[in-house]
């Protein structure tokens, strides 16, 4: 049984939560705030029109470059920053970035991502932008992608991978 | 304040999203030991709503908590920005772009979406079975499938460097452009563009 728990965990998550202590109630206020400005930066950058994704794979706007390159350089240079001078989360842990082990899954799944991406002008984050901006058809666009997940869970161990 | 007001409602610039966008992998290492990613709030509605006894959906879900809030944070922030500092002025597309576009059929380039595809007419049509049904499918099976999406391959991945998520953003890169200059055009015709 501990295995198949320990399996369980192993699964878990690609986006990990790797804090030792618990977080309940008002400890998770700090990530809805953090959300918040989020969203208003994917708002107020355009990031959640189909146009700007549209530009972007047309190649014919630097915009979406930008922003994924400058957020790249960005977490590149905070993450280095964490490592050389050991700064430690606010609750004093060490900070744990996961490796991420190459399976096929990053190529077969990524592709097929980035069809949808093209269809609906929005990857995960901006469909939530989305709804909130009043644009609440997306809540089926949403819907479907959980469909979507919920299939892929469903035949995971089926698929190449 | 009111100075303030009209130039936050202006369109941000890359150099200033991007950056903001980038500091979100510190701060969720910084406030909780979090790693930046947001598909994966989909596999949790999963699991609390159908897990169904998948062995894919089987795991605490409550310690990700965090990560639901965090997305309903950005829906939030999405209407805030556009409640409070709405840009006033129509989006400026690519001139490229919008021939391209008009050429598919798409005649509204006024807002952030275009109502041609995003209105709920079109949801019992095959625009909306294409656009809405089959491109949120692909989005949800395709980021669970390759272990993330935008924020967790292409920032908090490359971020980290680690090669597995630059071959997964490459391939993001690949499927899109596949679909915006093959596929995109005889799948809209097909719908009625």
């Amino acid at each position: 049984m501990k295995v198949i728990e320990k399996k369980a965990e192993g699964f878990v998550c690609d986006a990990p939560n790797t804090q030792a202590s618990g977080e309940k109630g008002l400890a998770l206020v700090k990530y809805l705030i953090l959300g918040i400005l989020f969203g208003i930066v994917f708002v107020k950058a355009e990031i959640i029109s189909w146009f700007r994704i549209q530009e972007m794979f047309r190649l014919t706007s630097f915009h979406m470059y930008g922003v994924i390159g400058s957020a790249i350089v960005t977490g590149i240079i905070s993450i280095q920053l964490i490592k050389r001078l050991g700064i430690k989360s606010i609750s004093g842990e060490k900070i744990n970035i996961p490796t991420k082990e190459f399976r096929k899954g990053q190529i077969y799944g990524g592709f097929i991502f980035g069809l949808g991406w093209a269809l609906t002008g929005a990857c995960p984050g901006p469909l939530f932008a989305q709804i909130g901006s009043g644009f609440t058809i997306i809540i089926i666009t949403l819907l479907s992608a959980i469909a979507g997940t919920w299939v892929y869970g469903r035949f995971a161990d089926k698929l190449p991978n | 304040m009111n100075q303030f007001i009209e130039w936050l409602s202006q369109p941000w610039p890359w150099y200033v999203a991007g950056p903001m966008i980038g500091l979100t992998v510190p701060a969720l290492l910084i406030l909780g030991n979090k790693t930046f990613g947001i598909s994966s709030s989909l596999r949790h509605v999963c699991a609390i709503c159908v897990p169904s006894g998948i062995p894919f959906f089987n795991y605490n879900w409550k310690k990700e908590t965090w990560n639901l809030v965090f997305v309903l944070g950005i829906l939030i922030g999405g209407f805030i920005a556009t409640t409070f500092i709405s840009n006033p002025n129509e989006i400026v597309i690519a001139a490229e772009t919008q021939q391209e576009l008009a050429a598919l059929g798409i005649t509204d380039f006024s807002g952030l979406m275009p109502s041609d595809i995003f209105s709920w007419e079109n949801l019992f049509t095959a625009k909306g079975l294409l656009f809405f049904v089959i491109g949120g499918f692909l989005v949800g099976f395709g980021t669970r499938y390759a272990g993330g999406c935008t924020s967790g391959h292409a920032i908090m991945g490359i971020s980290s460097l680690q090669w597995p998520s630059l071959v997964a953003t490459i391939f993001f890169m690949i499927g899109g452009f596949l679909m915006t200059h093959v596929i995109m055009e005889p799948l809209m015709k097909l719908v009625g563009f």
